[in-house]
């Protein structure tokens, strides 16, 4: 069975049923959410149709701004701290024998199978001030009381990298995997030290994977909804805990629609960015 | 030799960063009083049987696995049509499909659940429970999509054309070469997408939240308004089903070659 | 003078032993080729030499200093890889000059070599040209450049035509031996070509299983192989049952093969006896008659199979000197005694 070109209408009967399925409940969906944003909002919590861009123009206060700028920053740091951990990681995981490097697969899947909602939990319990580290130290003597660590900049960002550390590192995995162990070895033989050998010659030729890692990881981070607020104070909300607190608490469907609508565009624009970089590496 | 000693402790370390949290949590689920703390005072595992005896904890269990159990199947029932025409058939214009199958997982899961939430409300179906079945199956729609197009290209398509030179039509190689091939492509697509719903808060919440509680949310909702110990057996209770998963999946199955790896070896051979 | 010792050099894996206590003295300026079937150990040994590799036991040592603790980096070699290993981040005369940066020297100095090298390797003004815009050859050179450009005392290179197709393989083959011989740098090549190992090598050591079976010039190992395995990995060759009579001859299935003696101690051996010393004629007038069973014409060479005793072995000579012969024809076969070869079984 070559790839042949269908050759009648029966022959496409294989997509229907998943096309319609997609195109009802995932791109319909989308339309739906683009024209609530368009709605405008009733007291009471309900909307009624209309077109107005009252909840884009909202976008435009200073508030919203700072939302923005932070949600970025904060997503961009949680990006490059991940990938920036990971290398190592991933590296040394891919030269793994087999066995070890499944060890550690089950357990990346594991922990990134986890919700938000329970690594909100686990790093909030963490960083008590009745259950965590600090109690531990306490109990060791290194510490004279136990001290809450949330909620904190800090604990958001650790929580956050927590969060995305397996994903990069799956993320990464099938390009280091594949690299040449040659590349490296080759390296060492002209003279270089194993750590001049990995920054002179394997990092560079993995340039376009970290590079798509980043922009990955960074939509992900993006999408965290529960962590900012559970963990930090309201200086340090996001985005998408704006979009669940405005959907879910305030009951405004229509600005939260809109604001998911400008996530969406953000996200579309970067993940096309990743693939424009990894057609370049596919041409070279 | 510094090197490896190095590479030990990054290691420890990280396993250390991952394991932490979660080795608080299973030490604060058998602490014996319904209190948050740690180190533990007394044992009990009371709050492991909670989980079954406590006629809430246990709706929210049915619930999660009820879920689970049907939007797993319906996502790899959605995937599976979807990845063999793409193996089998030369379309390009049907590409977008394909993209359609992978785009939800690469945003963030807020939108869909947003949109999702839109949507059954326009239509007039929010809040019914069958509503997050078919919510959970398209948003996880890639993950068997994914594993399912692995699969299938990794089936030597000489196989099939011999079959059809021995005298099978289409149907037959499907159900006699091509099904064997793939069974267990579909299996481990079919357990990621099980544990992952089984997780998964967002959507559940902003679709039937208000009507079905899902043990996800039902862990938040203790996290808001009121702590018990059954949070954290919970979660102790997922993370061992996802590593029995993904341990079993490991165990028949090609784990790094399902994860992109190529089928060689082991990493360190004469 | 000395050059690369490997004393009692082994290594295993587990229960698994893949070098099996190597014992080799390799001059100062010789080429060696390790030369073995897949899986015997050639390329291991090869890495451990490079330090790639760390041995289970014995010691390894160039010109006088002991190697065998010391990390790759620093012991000053040159390894050409089967996979070549070019660095597709940098130009060609980036990837030669890598040794160099590495070791600090100055940019007109680095620039200077590049331009040596590349001239010795007929690359002259590729300097800049990526590495991916390259044939399968230059790229070849490319590595060899590479290797050499910080002058090392030690040359490895594993498989590294294998890449090649033939005619090419056969140009490089003759052109990396005159490099070597030019440069009079102590080679150490890991082949499964024995032709390769021929026309390369002052010093061919066969490997099988992990350990030396024989290590000497190739015309010595091709006349005067000192087992079964090595007869038979070397060129071709025909391998038969011989049994000892009362005299103490040879027997090949029951008929007396004059002049060769069978090994003392040895009831049952193995026959050694290349094709081109298998001698047809007319039936009757040999040690032995044959059934032809197939007939293979190459144009300068005729390779005739015959079977006798359910045994096929063969017979080969060049078309002036063979009379033609159809399948099906019975033949009488003679064994040239001085070149049969007995070994234990």
């Amino acid at each position: 069975m070559k790839q042949e070109a269908p050759q009648g209408v029966a022959d496409y009967a294989p997509i229907v049923f998943p096309g319609l399925m997609l195109l009802v409940f995932f791109v319909m969906p989308f339309g739906t959410m683009i024209a609530v944003s368009f709605f405008r909002r009733d007291q009471g919590g309900f909307y009624t149709p209309d077109f107005v861009f009252n909840n884009y123009e909202r976008f435009l206060s200073p508030f919203f701004g700072n939302v923005l700028g932070f949600s970025i920053l904060l997503a961009i740091a949680v990006a490059i701290a991940c990938v920036a951990l990971a290398l190592p990681f991933t590296f040394t995981l891919s030269r793994m024998p087999r066995r070890t490097q499944v060890l550690w697969l089950v357990a990346l899947l594991s922990v990134l199978s986890l919700s938000e909602v329970i690594i909100g939990f686990a790093w909030s319990t963490l960083l008590s001030r009745t259950a965590g580290i600090t109690n531990i130290l306490v109990y060791m003597g290194l510490m004279e009381a136990p001290r809450a660590l949330v909620p904190s900049l800090g604990a958001v960002l650790t929580a956050m990298i927590y969060q995305a550390f397996p994903y990069t590192v799956l993320v990464m995995y099938p390009a280091l995997v594949r690299l040449d162990p040659t590349l490296l070895e080759a390296a060492k033989t002209l003279g270089a030290s194993p750590l001049q050998a990995f920054f002179n010659v394997v990092v560079p030729a993995l340039r376009n994977t970290l590079v798509a890692t980043v922009i990955m990881v960074f939509v992900f981070a993006l999408g965290s909804y529960l962590l900012p607020q559970i963990l930090g104070r309201p200086s340090h909300w996001t985005l998408s805990v704006l979009i669940t607190d405005q959907a879910v608490y305030q009951s405004n469907m229509p600005f939260a629609s809109a604001m998911a609508v400008l996530l969406v565009l953000l996200s579309l624009a970067l993940v096309g960015l990743t693939s424009m970089v990894g057609r370049k590496e596919n041409a070279a | 030799m510094i090197a490896r000693a190095l590479n030990r402790i990054y290691l420890g370390v990280l396993a250390i960063f991952l394991a932490a949290p979660l080795m608080i949590v299973a030490g604060v689920s058998v602490n014996e009083k319904q209190s948050l703390e740690f180190p533990p005072h007394g044992f009990s595992l009371s709050w492991y049987l909670e989980i079954f005896t406590n006629a809430e904890w246990r709706n929210a269990l049915w619930a999660s696995l009820g879920l689970a159990t049907f939007s797993a199947a319906l996502a790899v029932a959605v995937a599976f049509p979807l990845a063999w025409f793409g193996w089998r058939r030369f379309a390009p214009w049907t590409r977008i499909f394909q993209l359609l199958g992978v785009a939800p997982f690469i945003l963030p899961p807020v939108i869909t659940a947003l949109g999702l939430l839109t949507f059954w409300a326009t239509t007039g179906f929010y809040g019914q429970a069958w509503t997050a079945v078919i919510s959970h199956a398209i948003f996880f729609v890639t993950l068997p999509l994914v594993t399912l197009t692995l699969g299938f290209s990794s089936i030597d398509r000489s196989v099939v054309e011999v079959a059809s030179t021995m005298g099978a039509k289409d149907g037959t190689v499907l159900r006699t070469v091509v099904m064997p091939l793939i069974v267990p492509y579909l299996i481990s697509g079919y357990a990621f997408t099980f544990v992952l719903s089984l997780n998964e808060y967002i959507i559940a919440y902003m679709t039937v939240g208000f009507t079905v509680e899902t043990l996800p949310i039902k862990i938040f909702n203790a996290l808001r308004y009121g702590y018990t110990p059954t949070m954290a057996s919970v979660t102790v209770l997922f993370i061992a089903l996802a590593a029995s998963v993904f341990g079993l999946i490991a165990r028949f199955g090609d784990l790094p070659r399902l994860l992109g790896a190529s089928a060689t070896e082991e990493g360190n051979s004469p | 003078m000395s050059g690369l010792v490997l004393d009692q050099v082994s290594k295993r894996f587990g229960s698994f032993t893949a070098v099996d206590q190597v014992q080799l003295s390799v001059p100062k300026g010789s080429f060696v080729c390790l030369l073995g079937p897949s899986g015997c150990g050639k390329t291991t040994l090869l890495r451990m030499i490079a330090g790639l590799d760390e041995p289970s036991a014995g010691r390894i040592s160039l010109e006088g200093d002991d190697l065998t603790t010391v990390p790759t980096h620093r012991r000053n070699i040159g390894m050409v890889f089967q996979s070549l290993a070019l660095f597709a981040h940098l130009s060609v005369g980036q990837n030669i000059a890598y040794a160099l940066r590495i070791r600090g020297t100055g940019q007109a100095q680095q620039d200077r070599r590049v331009n040596e090298l590349l001239e010795m390797v007929h690359l002259s003004g590729y300097a800049n040209r990526p590495v991916a815009k390259l044939s399968g050859g230059q790229r070849q050179r490319v590595a060899i450049a590479r290797a050499l450009a910080h002058s090392p005392r030690l040359f490895l290179l594993d498989e590294p035509l294998s890449a090649l197709d033939a005619k090419l393989r056969e140009e490089m083959q003759v052109e990396l031996r005159q490099l070597q011989q030019a440069l009079g740098i102590t080679t150490v090549v890991v082949t499964h070509d024995q032709r390769e190992a021929m026309t390369m090598a002052d010093l061919v050591v066969v490997m099988g299983e992990g350990r030396i079976r024989q290590a000497a010039a190739p015309i010595d190992i091709y006349r005067n192989p000192v087992d079964a395995f090595v007869a038979d990995f070397i060129g071709t060759t025909n391998l038969l049952p011989v049994t000892r009579n009362l005299q103490g001859g040879a027997l090949l299935w029951g008929h007396v093969l004059d002049g060769v003696a069978m090994p003392a101690g040895l009831s049952n051996a193995v026959l050694s006896i290349r094709p081109e010393n298998v001698l047809l004629g007319v039936p009757g007038s040999g040690t032995l008659d044959a059934t032809v069973t197939f007939v293979r014409d190459l144009g300068a060479t005729v390779e005739t199979f015959l079977s006798a005793n359910d045994t096929t072995f063969v017979s080969v000579a060049s078309p002036r000197e063979r009379a033609e012969l159809l399948v099906g024809n019975t033949v009488g076969v003679s064994l040239s005694a001085p070149n049969c070869l007995v070994f234990a079984p």
